[in-house]
């Protein structure tokens, strides 16, 4: 039955015979076809979502399936959801079948093949399957019809009979040494889109596969000077005369690959309706392939059986003929981009067989192929890496290969060593003037102190969360979450709390940035964590700071133990890091019914506390709010106990800010605050804050202590891509050319023109917190945290005029200012005037500025 | 140490014969062998002969050198003491006056001489050093406990061995551990290998052995000290028990013995708090670093109270005890063994003195404080010696002492 369809597919020495074939269509099948193909398209466009097919499409896909609609309704899902998703990896695949097929046995081509339609579960092999299938729709346009054939051709012999060895017998692959047969399978990929899917858009237009084989049919037809018509050939597109062959000619690989293909399938199909079956399996034993059908009427298709045990070397005279033998398989032509594909047809040089096998593909590149250039198994990898979106890696080599000429081949191979040097190109932009040009909202960060639980990352969850930086979704997400593992009442916080062990303990534990806008200014909040612990990284936080807003629980009890607490310790530290404003939210004020007696109570301790503490007066401003509620954060208060409050909101408050000067103009200083891998492409981020000066990309920079050089690849500014940034951003620093050892958080990143000092020994007039004695101390200056220890007093101060009040005190009481001399074990960045603070014991002794 | 043989005369004159039985005796011997000091002590020694044709052999000798010392070479790493000087008797292979570097090695006898010339150009046996001897004399052999401690924060650990007279820093452990940022597992996978990196080294230094078919089931595990600010330490804690039951059930033997202590930082600074927290204290009840511990603590509180009755620096403490300060009834003379470490025998006389005025003329406590031990340093910080007082001493107007200050 479906013999007869299967000559038309494949062999072309078989099909002016076949010609009955398509003149005699059985009607009942076609009939029922016709009903299948209506199901199917009705449950394509039914379903979800929803799809259209070609006719074709749906009925090839029955036909492969036996016209079981719900396979095929599945199959052509997959074809559709899943695009023919050939991954450049999997064209790379195919054009090694097509390459390398050739040197492939023939048993095994056989068991490639017909595994492919048998796994389509597999996604890649359906996506392989995809491919012939299409292949086989657009060349050879056997799939429609259905019809019932009455020959069944043995399509493997047939595909056996034209040997690898035969057909390719003056083809340099069989000549050339092992080593350059890499070179010929792997072409420069550059899929075009049209292969892939070779989808037929809208059935309409010819894939170049087929057209390319149309026309090289058209070829072989003439000359052959037979070329039967096919009046019943159902598609215009396909070849509207699929010429006959001599039975000896070769075939390209993709038609025989078709062909075996469909052949096979329809064998399947014929077998499987024999034994009626239709849902059965449809990989069937290679031996029955193997065997030449008995009852296959038509006479060229006798010969088959015969050439099938010709021996594979055996030359044929016809294959001196340039127009066949000249043929690359279809697949390598068109996959090695040569669009014109009929030229591809007919190459000269693989006319004898000591051709240059450089010369091949001589014909993309302009000039010989000198070894400086990518090699082959580079440029795939380099398509596989863009396809999956590094891109500067593979450009180094690249460009510089392309320069090189064939002299300079030392060169070259430098070019290919594995450490490369990336180079980016710097824009040479004056920053600082590009800073003034650029129309930027005022900006400002400031950083969130309080005593442990006093509510700051919540309220500042809340914050972002109203200002619309977080949206609902996640937020909600976040409160599922929370609520899973029994802290309901942390999922604002969440939104900062990013750690796995912060939100398990719900603790934060290290500073988190994030940004919102206002209409007139861009903030940035650096939440910082209130444990006594971390109260490190609480420096590392406002030391990236422009002020400060400090969170205090207002609830009875926990007021006061903060201020025993981290309270008074955070403010003393922001005030000595530099930070003159301080915004006091008095938090959780819903706790205690807004009162209105204990917000007094709170502002009157705290703002005597500050202005010891050294904040002026009109600097500190003070906001009763709740963080959990929301109130008087971005919006007023509904709650009626409230409405004593009259002044500004939270969000208001911080608008108040003034503008902050950076000294741009002054040589560039940033310390390092994280060293991380910021995805494939940059293997190498650090961020930080610039202290002073500006960068851009395509610097040079030096990292102190280290002294190794990098750099800048790129530069993320508030997580936006930037040319350039100054000093007071936060920003991003993608490098290159340095290994990450040299890279530590506390780090200080500087130009090689001014470099910053290490130094091991400093003095420092400080502000003492605790009493001050010879003693171990750990230094801490933003992320730079190294132990040191006070070797000497050298006096203590008067606190305002600075005059020395007693020289070389046995101990400094706290609260006195003192010049002390500190000695560190390593060596590190530091430079006057810097402002530091040294702990011990887990307690601020001192802070101050170094001399 | 073993105390093989003593001879020690009534003038302070003698030799001992001592066996250095473990790691810490080599820090008791490199107190105890000053330069001047005679040393006597088998010795490989590569003696090169030239024959009179000019052809030259070498070939490696044991001898039995004894070496009038010159400078000592102390590795607290490894425990490795080396004292060179010049040989004082003579023998087959060596002249008296060549220079030759003795490698003390365990388990194997030396003996020490130490004179005091007539002229007194020698210290000999003085009081603190027969007390030290003692404390180096180890009788019973039950002075063993030690302990190990790990300090750390994200990213840095230090793995160091608590003795009885040393805290030895075996090993930093420092990798890069990303911070937390937006939506990143950096972090989580970063501090995963630093726990794996920094268990690898723990039991490497233990030298621990964490197979269960060897014999080494038995064996006695040092106490384990983690201590971290935050939550490493306990993070560290539970590493080590996912490990123990899952892949290296080795560990399970070391479980029992670790306990988790907070500390300030990772730094060694942090040690103090780490000996201070009751867990450690109930642990090493009682060892002779515990207490210097203590005393170091008392003596600063004392110090922040302002009372006057602590004081420290050389000369301050020679002034209060000239004052009778550092007497009967709580005076404490706290010095570290540094001073009398002291290559200059004018110096170490003077503090010798200083020692045997107090505790033998004034009836005031001594306490000889290791300079290997964090208390140590933190004397060492304060000029070496500090004075726990009897009763307030006014401390002398500064600007009259300035220069002499500045002199020192």
């Amino acid at each position: 039955m479906s013999r007869h369809r299967v000559k038309n597919v494949g062999y072309d020495d078989d099909e002016f015979d076949d010609d009955d074939g398509y003149d005699s269509p059985d009607p009942e099948e076609q009939e029922f076809l016709q009903q299948c193909t209506a199901a199917v398209v009705g449950q394509l466009r039914a379903g979800q979502p929803s799809l259209t097919a070609t006719t074709e499409e749906v009925q090839e896909a029955l036909w492969h399936y036996y016209n079981d609609i719900d396979k095929a309704v599945n199959y052509l899902r997959g074809v559709y959801l899943f695009p023919p998703s050939i991954c450049p990896r999997l064209l790379a695949r195919s054009s090694w079948f097509a390459g390398g097929g050739v040197c492939m046995c023939k048993k095994e081509k056989e068991v490639k093949k017909q595994a492919a339609p048998a796994v389509q579960k597999s996604r890649v092999q359906a996506g392989k399957f995809t491919y012939f299938v299409y292949t086989l729709v657009e060349v050879l346009d056997i799939v429609l019809t259905g019809l019932p054939v009455p020959g069944f051709p043995a399509p493997l012999p047939a595909a056996a009979h034209f040997s690898a060895a035969d057909f390719f017998r003056d083809c340099p692959w069989l000549n050339v040494p092992a080593h350059r047969k890499a070179d010929i399978l792997v072409e420069p990929l550059y899929p075009r889109l049209g292969l892939l899917g070779g989808a037929p858009e809208s059935g309409g237009k010819m894939s170049k596969l087929a057209a390319l084989a149309a026309a090289r049919k058209k070829k072989e037809g003439e000359k052959a000077a037979a070329a039967p018509e096919v009046p019943s050939t159902p598609q215009p597109e396909c070849l509207d005369g699929p010429p006959p062959k001599p039975s000896g000619t070769p075939l390209s690989l993709s038609e025989r690959l078709a062909a075996s293909k469909l052949s096979k399938s329809s064998e399947t199909n014929g077998g499987l309706r024999r034994l009626g079956r239709p849902g059965a399996s449809v990989s069937l034993p290679a031996r029955q392939q193997l065997v030449p059908e008995p009852s296959k009427p038509s006479p060229p298709s006798l010969p088959e059986p015969t050439k099938q045990e010709e021996p594979d070397t055996k030359p044929e005279p016809q294959k001196t003929t340039p127009n066949i033998r000249a043929s690359p398989s279809t697949f390598a032509s068109v996959i090695l981009g040569n669009a014109a594909g009929p030229t591809m047809a007919e190459p000269s040089h693989l006319n004898s067989n000591n051709v240059d096998l450089l010369q091949i593909y001589g014909q993309d590149h302009a000039e010989p192929f000198d070894f400086a250039a990518p090699s082959p198994d580079d440029v795939v990898m380099n398509a596989q890496s863009t396809a999956k979106g590094f891109k500067s890696k593979p450009a180094g080599p690249k460009a510089a290969g392309g320069q090189k000429g064939q002299s300079d081949l030392a060169g070259g191979m430098k070019d290919l060593s594995v450490e490369e040097k990336v180079t980016v190109k710097s824009k040479n932009l004056d920053v600082v003037a590009e800073y003034n040009k650029s129309t930027r909202k005022k900006s400002a960060s400031f950083v969130v102190i309080g005593h442990v639980d006093a509510g700051k990352s919540t309220l500042m969850g809340r914050l972002l969360a109203d200002q619309g930086a977080i949206d609902q979704r996640t937020l909600d997400k976040y409160r599922k979450e929370a609520e899973k593992i029994g802290k309901g009442s942390f999922a604002l916080a969440w939104v900062l709390d990013q750690g796995s062990e912060e939100r398990a303990r719900g603790v934060t534990i290290d500073i988190a940035t994030n940004k919102f806008e206002t209409e007139t200014t861009a903030f940035t909040i650096v939440d910082a964590p209130g444990h006594r612990d971390f109260v490190p990284n609480m420096i590392a936080g406002a030391s990236q700071a422009d002020f400060a807003v400090l969170v205090i629980d207002s609830s009875v009890g926990k007021f006061e133990s903060g201020l025993k607490g981290q309270t008074k310790e955070h403010a003393l530290l922001v005030r000595s890091m530099g930070v003159q404003k301080i915004i006091v939210a008095v938090n959780k004020m819903d706790t205690v019914q807004w009162d209105i007696e204990r917000f007094q109570e709170i502002e009157q301790q705290i703002s005597a506390f500050l202005t010891t503490a050294g904040f002026q007066p009109k600097n500190i401003a003070f906001v009763p709010c709740s963080g959990v509620l929301g109130d008087n954060i971005t919006r007023r208060s509904e709650d009626p106990k409230s409405l004593w409050y009259t002044g500004r909101t939270l969000l208001e408050e911080l608008e108040t800010s003034e503008p902050y000067t950076h000294a741009l103009d002054k040589p560039l200083r940033m310390t390092i605050g994280d060293v991380f891998r910021g995805g494939v492409q940059n293997p190498i981020s650090i961020s930080g804050r610039l202290d002073a000066g500006s960068l851009q990309m395509g610097d040079q920079i030096l990292t102190m202590p280290s002294g190794e050089t990098a750099l800048i690849r790129s530069v993320e500014v508030d997580g936006e891509p930037s040319d350039w940034a100054v000093a007071g951003q936060n920003v991003v620093l993608h490098l290159a050319n340095i290994d990450p050892i040299h890279l530590r958080s506390g780090d200080v990143v500087c130009r090689a023109s001014a470099p910053i000092k290490t130094i091991t020994s400093f003095t420092a007039k400080v502000l003492a917190f605790e009493h001050l004695m010879p003693m171990q101390v750990d230094v801490h200056r933003g992320r730079l945290h190294v132990p040191g220890r006070i070797s000497k007093l050298v006096a203590s101060l008067d606190k305002t005029s600075g005059a020395a009040l007693k020289k070389r005190p046995k101990i400094v009481a706290p609260g006195t200012v003192a010049r002390v001399v500190v000695e560190i074990d390593q060596a590190v960045p530091l430079e006057a005037p810097t402002r530091i603070v040294l702990r011990a014991g887990g307690t601020t002794v001192a802070a101050g500025l170094l001399e | 140490m073993r105390l093989i043989k003593n001879k020690i005369e009534h003038n302070g004159s003698g030799t001992v014969t001592l066996c250095p039985e473990e790691p810490e005796d080599m820090w008791h011997a490199y107190n105890l062998i000053r330069p001047g000091d005679l040393l006597r002590s088998s010795a490989i020694r590569r003696v090169t002969t030239v024959q009179d044709t000019g052809s030259t052999s070498s070939a490696r000798v044991h001898l039995n050198l004894l070496i009038k010392v010159k400078n000592l070479d102390f590795d607290p790493h490894s425990s490795q003491l080396h004292v060179s000087g010049q040989i004082m008797n003579e023998t087959a292979h060596t002249k008296i006056g060549q220079f030759h570097t003795l490698d003390l090695e365990m388990n194997r006898n030396f003996t020490l001489e130490k004179e005091v010339g007539a002229d007194g150009e020698g210290v000999g046996w003085d009081s603190v050093a027969v007390e030290q001897l003692k404390d180096a004399v180890d009788e019973g052999g039950n002075r063993r406990a030690e302990a190990v401690a790990v300090v750390m924060q994200e990213g840095l650990a230090h793995i160091c061995f608590i003795g009885q007279f040393q805290t030895i820093l075996k090993q930093k452990v420092e990798m890069s551990v990303p911070r937390k940022r937006q939506g990143g597992g950096d972090h989580d996978k970063g501090m995963g290998k630093f726990f794996r990196v920094t268990l690898e080294t723990l039991l490497r230094q233990m030298d621990f052995n964490t197979s269960i078919t060897s014999g080494a089931y038995n064996e006695a595990v040092r106490p384990v000290l983690l201590a971290s600010p935050g939550f490493v330490a306990a993070g560290f804690h539970k590493y080590i028990q996912s490990e123990a039951s899952t892949t290296t059930p080795g560990l399970k033997r070391l479980l029992p013995s670790i306990v988790v202590v907070h500390s300030a930082s990772g730094y060694l600074n942090s040690l103090s708090e780490v000996l201070q927290s009751p867990a450690v204290k109930a642990l090493l009840a009682d060892t002779k670093y515990a207490r210097e511990t203590k005393l170091m603590d008392d003596f600063l509180d004392e110090l922040r109270k302002e009372t006057n009755k602590a004081t420290y620096g050389p000369r301050e403490v020679e002034s209060a005890v000239d004052q009778g300060a550092v007497g009967r009834g709580g005076g404490v003379l706290i010095m570290s063994n540094r001073l009398f470490r002291s290559q200059d025998i004018a110096e170490r006389k003077r503090w010798v003195a200083l020692v045997d005025r107090v505790r033998d003329v004034e009836g005031g406590e001594v306490r000889v404080l290791s300079s290997d031990h964090e208390s140590g340093k933190r004397l060492e910080g304060l000029g070496g010696i500090a004075a726990l007082l009897t009763f307030p001493v006014v401390e002398e107007e500064p600007d009259s002492e300035d220069d002499s200050a500045d002199a020192d």
